[in-house]
């Protein structure tokens, strides 16, 4: 399910918080209200963290990670690293990289297998990624928009991309991530997608400006809907109706 | 309501892929707010800042709309101008870019005037959003200061006095053609007869000065400027005055018979000072019939030393030519500047009244020589038996002063007046009242007839009633005659349709 959220009046929740399957981090705020809804959805699942990068609360943009890692910039102080570390599971992976465009988050989109990254990325963090989160990466652009991660937000069950994407280049993404995708906007229209929306394989939280139009465009295509009754008479008929008889 | 891309459109409707609406779901292009046409405009409207009615104010009197802040524009119903006029009276269209506009029709009468204005504003994103819509004006009827002050008797500001001490009115004829040639009563707004002569009113003191200068080109004349002051306010120092200028035109006219003061004459190349005024431009241009000898008087001359006219035409009477002796070459007497349109002849004359009473003759020589022949009959004038009082005249010594001089030949005017084949154009209402003054009219035509320079100041227009016509008598006695080729082809439509003179249409 997706639900809306707001950090300090601001939509672009993206920006100060980065969920993944494994973790979730939540940039330290004047009050707790957006940490609450995180704490609220996920708590009792997987670890919420409150953090800073290099003093910044807009680690959203600052990290990338997935399920197997996490990779921060090389501004994070070690005291940082050091509290981001005590909290994740042991199973994840924390490196610094050593990366000329330090917002990692703004050039590099991940699932917990594939990559996109900005085609001017070093060939070392290229190979940082491949260690640290275990995924196969990809140099490419989108939307003509070299920023990848901040345009473009995917999942293990799907993605979406900006409106102004080409059919071409969507099929394209689509068969180098090996998930469908499909073209919508977060916000009230805003193409920035990464930026108004966080999202992992089973709950999305997004800008308070969002619509309900696009509320459903995104579980759609995220496949968080999973448990609606309409799905019961569809997708787990079979099961039923096989242990029934 | 439509979208403008930056793009070609064409080419993104293959590349991009559908997205949905982010307000209402449809399946729609992307654009730069992601927002269908419907939800957009219900989102936001770009005429919000412009009045969708307005008002404009019109003039009945004079039918001009008002240009705000305070000029007044002519302007017919669906014109550019009232487009313009219509376009300025709308408050926030800085704001837009305004790409068309144009009258919807209404019904004249309805006093509603409707344009419909298609604008584009930039709105969020950098979508350029274009709307069309229409504004309704209500034509509100507002008297305009100008047409305020003809209604409360007020509107003239300037005045032109024209005067000419002189028994006749032929100079007001002249003037009357030349004004109406150079247009130069465009801005008058009413002209009196008065007596001695005209008064111009002006609602503009430029208007009326430029009127005077009009006249000191083609007249002898000198002017003086008066002004009264109306009203006067304390706080902005603000003087409002009425103007007066009083042109003086030079009480001489054509066939005058002038004493010239002595230092006058001698200014002039020592003209004898007792000469004939052959014609009136920009000077006075006098002519001694003893010597043929010509001379122009400028206005500056004359006004340095005025003297009245001796001899005016009322006071001339008529004699019968008896003989005629054109003065040969050798014995002329030699002068600087002399007349060659002119023949020095020895005439002798009897005066009409006393043929078949006495044989009295005189003796005289005159310019006339030219034209006259034995039994012609002219205007002259009889110093033997004449009483003048002039300050001039007086100091003359008697040997000087010739029995009688001859001014000019007298042709049948009757006959003259049937064979004009032509007429001028007069001011509206300008009417020929009683029998002198149309005698002065008639004696005016003469003029113009006689002398060609006069002319080529006049517009002469052919008289469609005269001009077929036939002559039948061509035994004029060679009276002067204007050709055909001189005269203007009277346009006649025009009158017509618009209430106006039209433009004279050259032949």
């Amino acid at each position: 399910m997706a639900i809306r959220a707001q950090f300090e009046g601001n939509n672009e929740v993206g920006v100060f918080a980065k969920l993944t399957n494994n973790y979730c981090l939540v940039g330290i705020g004047g009050s707790e209200n957006f940490y609450s809804v995180f704490e609220g959805e996920l708590g009792d699942t997987i670890p919420v963290v409150h953090a800073s990068i290099a003093g910044c609360r807009i680690i959203g943009r600052m990290c990338v990670g997935n399920r197997h890692g996490l990779l921060v910039p090389n501004t994070t102080t070690d005291q940082e690293l050091q509290h981001i570390r005590n909290a994740l599971p042991d199973s994840v992976k924390i490196y610094r990289a050593e990366e000329k465009l330090s917002a990692l988050g703004n050039v590099i989109a991940c699932n917990d297998y594939v990559a996109l990254v900005h085609p001017d990325l070093d060939r070392e963090t290229e190979d940082l990624l491949v260690d640290t989160l275990g995924v196969e990466v990809f140099r490419h652009t989108v939307a003509n928009n070299v920023l990848v991660g901040s345009y473009m937000s995917f999942t293990n069950q799907g993605g979406m991309v900006p409106p102004k994407t080409s059919v071409e280049d969507l099929d394209e993404l689509s068969s180098l991530l090996q998930v469908p995708l499909v073209a919508g906007t977060v916000n009230r229209g805003s193409d920035v997608l990464a930026a108004g929306l966080v999202v992992n394989d089973w709950m999305a939280v997004c800008g308070h400006d969002t619509t309900s139009t696009e509320i459903s465009v995104i579980e759609n295509i995220f496949k968080l809907n999973e448990h609606e009754p309409s799905k019961i008479q569809t997708h787990m008929r079979d099961a039923l109706v096989d242990t029934l008889s | 309501m439509e979208y403008i891309g930056d793009g070609d459109g064409v080419l993104r409707q293959q590349q991009y892929s559908l997205i949905c609406c982010c307000r209402c779901g449809l399946q729609i292009e992307p654009n730069p707010t992601n927002m269908c046409v419907n939800c957009l405009r219900s989102d936001v409207d770009i005429t919000e800042d412009i009045p969708k009615s307005s008002a404009l104010s019109f003039c009945r009197g004079c039918e001009r709309y008002l240009q705000p802040p305070n000029q007044w524009v002519k302007a017919t119903l669906e014109s550019r101008e009232l487009l313009s006029v219509c376009l300025k009276k709308l408050r926030g269209l800085k704001e837009v870019k305004l790409v068309d506009a144009g009258f919807v029709w209404t019904e004249p009468h309805s006093m509603r005037i409707k344009v419909k204005l298609t604008v584009q504003k930039e709105v969020m994103n950098g979508a350029m959003l274009q709307q069309t819509f229409v504004v309704e004006y209500t034509v509100q009827s507002h008297m305009c200061d100008d047409c305020h002050r003809v209604e409360a008797k007020d509107f003239w500001r300037a005045v032109v006095q024209i005067r000419q001490k002189c028994e006749h009115k032929k100079t007001f004829f002249y003037l009357e053609q030349l004004i109406l040639k150079h247009k130069a009563h465009r801005n008058t707004v009413n002209i009196k007869p008065m007596a001695d002569g005209l008064d111009f009113f002006f609602t503009k003191q430029d208007d009326a000065k430029k009127l005077v200068e009009f006249l000191s080109a083609f007249v002898p004349s000198r002017y003086v400027t008066g002004k009264e002051l109306i009203s006067h306010d304390v706080h902005t120092n603000k003087y409002n005055y009425k103007y007066t200028i009083s042109v003086e035109i030079v009480p001489i006219c054509k066939d005058h018979i002038i004493c010239l003061p002595p230092k006058t004459a001698q200014a002039i190349g020592s003209i004898s000072p007792l000469c004939i005024v052959t014609r009136v431009t920009q000077g006075i241009h006098v002519i001694d019939p003893h010597t043929l000898q010509v001379a122009e008087l400028s206005a500056n001359q004359y006004w340095r030393s005025p003297f009245p006219t001796l001899v005016s035409p009322k006071q001339l009477i008529e004699f019968m030519v008896m003989e005629v002796e054109v003065v040969p070459e050798r014995d002329r007497p030699h002068r600087h500047r002399t007349s060659n349109k002119h023949v020095l002849a020895d005439v002798y004359v009897a005066r009409l009244s006393d043929l078949g009473v006495n044989d009295r003759q005189f003796h005289c020589r005159t310019h006339l020589g030219h034209i006259l022949k034995v039994s012609d009959i002219v205007l002259g004038f009889d110093f033997a038996n004449a009483n003048l009082n002039h300050e001039h005249f007086e100091k003359l010594k008697s040997e000087r002063i010739p029995d009688v001089m001859l001014v000019k030949k007298v042709f049948d005017r009757t006959k003259r007046m049937r064979n004009r084949k032509w007429k001028l154009k007069r001011f509206d209402g300008a009417d020929l009242e009683t029998e002198s003054v149309t005698k002065d009219y008639n004696d005016f035509l003469d003029d113009l007839e006689e002398d060609q320079a006069i002319r080529e100041n006049v517009n002469i227009y052919k008289d469609a009633t005269k001009i077929t016509v036939e002559v039948d008598d061509t035994d004029d006695e060679g009276a002067p005659q204007i050709s055909l080729q001189e005269m203007l082809e009277d346009l006649h439509i025009c009158e017509d349709a618009t209430g106006g003179e039209g433009a004279p249409m050259m032949e």
